[in-house]
């Protein structure tokens, strides 16, 4: 196992050698999940400190912090580096996501650090939705409790890959190994059924820095590695799905009539030039003739290929008329022969099922239309119906009745617009989406979507069509039509045009 | 798996910038790109220009002059604006500054108040922009690590933290009622030696006054602040020498304190960073009005 890295050689480093290193780093986000009691933020703030992070200034103030309200008697209160906000500095627990920077020799790491009370549920899912890793708080004295498996829950949920349990406290159970031994025993058993494969844990003192940065000897008997370099070293590049080509279009890239230029996210899959690829939902094909990543140094360069989750712009060699909203695909897999078996294309509907976390204050309403954000796309959608509810204690399926704020269940969904997605557990990109309630405007739930449902069980169309010749509107006009329905439906109001 | 399908931390803050300010640029009638010429700005400014080329930036830029910048800050901009083909914008509070609000008469309080903030909220006010991008980074400030991307503010352009969107995976709730607007952060999870490092590899132009050089200075309230023109009051001037200095950060001239220091490169800046022993906001004066006062500020409208 190597040594953890800190920071400390750098001032005898050679500036610009240390610079080139850091230009090479990978990026970590991770969520932190844990109450107050269990030394989260003493951990987070061990990790930024004994990371060599903190200057000095910061410190000084939380000297000044601690010994104004501090909880750690005489000691610097690692906590108080985390809580910002001034209201919630008094009541003693952090209410929000607090999004919190450092890096080492060989990463860096964004932390989002959320609260662990019941009723703030949706901060840990904000927190967690764009984490690689999630780290998992025990107090040793306690074990497994409901609010871990709540957690847990949420971090499966979120489709969190890699999960770390942070067995806290250690030095109050003497760093007993059969407390360890138990608790570890306790938490697989949760994990394998929630179905999560990648757990690792470690014996933790956060407050005295045991297993934090460095093998601790008050724990002879563990042998994995400090967590720091557990964090610093954990693979977390095949994460991401290179496979499914899905690009979302975002914005149309137009300076003169001679370039178009399709401007985007890769959600996921790879592209390269000449390949070919399919808008959706006009199903027209045609080949990629550049793809164009921010430049080094110059602001546009030409590439070979493009994937997740880079930004890029991509011209086609035929003019399709493509908008924001739509989606370039791979018709089929360019590496598979069957044709049959090698059809790659996302979900296409305006039906499926879906897991709901409900985070408005205001509950659930199925007879309200809300407005549906999946990828670059917005459109009309309501909750056509209520399959059950989890009590995130127990993991149990409760009775399908309207969702409470931090009610989590299965629902129906119904979008006036026809989306292009995937399984939330294929895809975490194009499996998500969020639901805004249209008077207020507030994000009232997020949804990763499970799978489609057959359309058949819906009415044909009712979506509002404009038939422009039997309305006696002449063709001169289509143009101002066409663009006042496509400024429609990019607010998501569809309207079906008949030329 | 192929591992050459691989983002440094730096392409991959890039990718996310530029796909933060096309969904701006898609989802919003009337944006503006808010810029205070300091290096994070100058980032910001970068990235704009590459998310939409080769077509140009589809909203202008905005500077709120509060009359008291350096004059070097002004000159930059200016020729900034005039070489990349922006669309810039200055406003000021011009009503507060022939009253001859200051921050050597008025103190730091009520000149921030009036000229930034206030002048700001009329700005904004006056050309309807319906969201503002800022260069805010959440690794500068307590209360900005709290913040989110999209972050709503009401009709008075009030902030509130504890009433903020859910924000989810990279996908923004953009929706607003008239009179509203969403303040964007597109360098949320920038650090501030990864803006150094993305001014380093992309050579972007800085405000001269970040590298060291020798500058008239006086010392006040245990700052050390440059004598930028010639409002400084009569009692400091006998007392101006020249310095080595420069500015971590920039803002108004008197409320902005140098630090002496011999880098004139951005490896000797990084350097300097690394080893030293005070964050970036220290050297601005303003923050230390009142305990919590940045918080204070964002809620009522300013940055």
């Amino acid at each position: 196992m190597s040594q953890p890295s800190t920071n400390d050689t750098t001032k005898s480093l050679d500036i610009r050698s240390y610079l080139d290193a850091d230009e090479r780093k990978d990026l970590l986000r991770l969520l932190t999940a844990g109450s107050v009691d269990d030394g989260k933020s003493t951990l987070i703030g061990r990790l930024l400190y004994d990371s060599k992070k903190l200057y000095d200034d910061q410190l000084a103030a939380l000297e000044r912090d601690s010994k104004r309200v501090g909880n750690a008697g005489d000691s610097i209160d690692y906590a108080l580096l985390l809580d910002g906000l001034k209201a919630e500095r008094e009541e003693g627990i952090t209410i929000d996501v607090a999004y919190r920077y450092f890096s080492t020799n060989r990463r860096k790491f964004i932390i989002a650090d959320t609260p662990g009370h019941e009723q703030y549920t949706r901060n840990m899912i904000t927190g967690g939705s764009t984490a690689n890793l999630a780290i998992i708080l025990i107090d040793a004295r306690k074990g497994v409790i409901t609010q871990t498996r709540r957690h847990t829950f949420l971090v499966s949920l979120l489709g969190i890959k890699h999960i770390v349990l942070a067995v806290n406290k250690m030095d109050l159970v003497g760093f007993d190994r059969n407390v360890f031994d138990a608790i570890v025993a306790d938490y697989r058993a949760l994990t394998d059924h929630l179905g999560i494969d990648d757990v690792t844990c470690f014996p933790l003192s956060a407050r005295d820095g045991d297993n934090v940065v460095r093998h601790s000897p008050r724990t002879p008997w563990y042998e994995g590695p400090a967590l720091l370099d557990f964090l610093e070293t954990v693979p977390i590049h095949a994460d991401r799905n290179f496979s499914d080509f899905r690009f979302p279009v975002q914005y149309v890239v137009r300076p003169d009539l001679n370039f178009r230029g399709f401007a985007g996210k890769v959600a996921s899959g790879v592209v390269r030039v000449g390949d070919t690829v399919m808008a959706l939902p006009s199903m027209k094909s045609s080949r990629v003739k550049e793809i164009l990543t921010p430049g080094s140094g110059e602001l546009v360069s030409h590439a070979n290929e493009a994937f997740p989750p880079q930004s890029v712009t991509i011209t086609l060699e035929d003019e399709i008329d493509i908008s924001r909203g739509e989606m370039l695909v791979h018709p089929d897999r360019p590496d598979q022969g069957d044709a049959a078996q090698s059809k790659n294309l996302p979900h296409i509907g305006r039906l499926f099922t879906t897991m709901l976390v409900w985070m408005d204050e205001e509950p659930m309403n199925t007879d309200k239309q809300f407005f549906l954000k999946h990828n670059t796309n917005t459109t009309r959608a309501t909750i056509a119906a209520i399959r059950h509810r989890i009590d995130v204690n127990t993991l149990e399926k409760k009775e399908g009745k309207p969702f409470q704020l931090n009610e989590i269940g299965q629902v129906d969904i119904h979008t006036a617009k026809t989306l292009f997605f995937d399984a939330y557990s294929d895809n975490r990109q194009t499996g998500a989406f969020i639901l805004i309630d249209p008077i207020t405007n507030n994000t009232s739930a997020v949804g990763m979507i499970l799978a489609p449902i057959d359309e058949d069980t819906l009415a044909s169309d009712d979506v509002p069509t404009l038939d422009l010749p039997r309305l006696g509107i002449t063709a001169e006009h289509y143009d101002a039509v066409e663009r006042a329905v496509r400024d429609l439906s990019r607010q998501g109001i569809e309207v079906k045009l008949i030329k | 798996m192929n591992t050459s399908y691989h983002l440094s931390h730096l392409q991959e803050l890039e990718a996310e910038s530029i796909h933060i300010i096309r969904e701006v640029a898609a989802e919003f009638e009337n944006p503006v790109m808010l810029y205070s010429i300091g290096k994070d700005s100058s980032v910001m400014v970068r990235l704009a220009e590459k998310a939409f080329a080769p077509g140009k930036v589809p909203f202008p830029l905005m500077h709120i002059d509060s009359k008291w910048k350096f004059r070097e800050m002004i000159e930059f901009r200016d020729t900034y604006a005039r070489q990349h083909g922006w669309n810039l914008i200055v406003e000021s509070n011009l009503e507060a500054f022939r009253a001859g609000v200051g921050p050597f008469t008025h103190g730091s309080k009520v000149h921030t108040d009036l000229m930034k903030t206030k002048a700001l909220l009329d700005a904004l006010a006056k050309y309807k922009f319906d969201a503002a991008f800022g260069g805010a980074r959440r690794d500068e400030e307590k209360s900005r690590a709290k913040e989110r991307i999209f972050s709503f503010r009401d009709q008075f352009q009030q902030w509130d933290p504890k009433n903020q969107r859910p924000e989810l995976w990279d996908i923004y709730n953009a929706r607003i009622h008239k009179g509203e607007s969403i303040r964007v952060f597109p360098l949320s999870n920038w650090t501030e030696l990864d803006i150094w490092q993305y001014i380093r590899l992309e050579k972007i132009p800085i405000v001269p006054l970040y590298y060291a050089k020798e500058r008239p200075c006086v010392e006040i309230d245990g700052n050390i602040i440059m004598a930028d023109d010639d409002r400084l009051p009569e009692k400091y001037r006998p007392l101006v020498r020249p310095r080595m200095v420069r500015f971590r950060t920039l803002g108004c001239w008197p409320l902005t304190g140098a630090v002496e220091s011999n880098a004139t490169t951005i490896e000797e800046i990084v350097e300097e960073m690394m080893t030293t022993t005070k964050s970036e906001r220290t050297t601005r004066v303003i923050d230390f009005d009142q305990e919590a006062s940045m918080e204070q500020k964002k809620r009522e409208g300013y940055f």
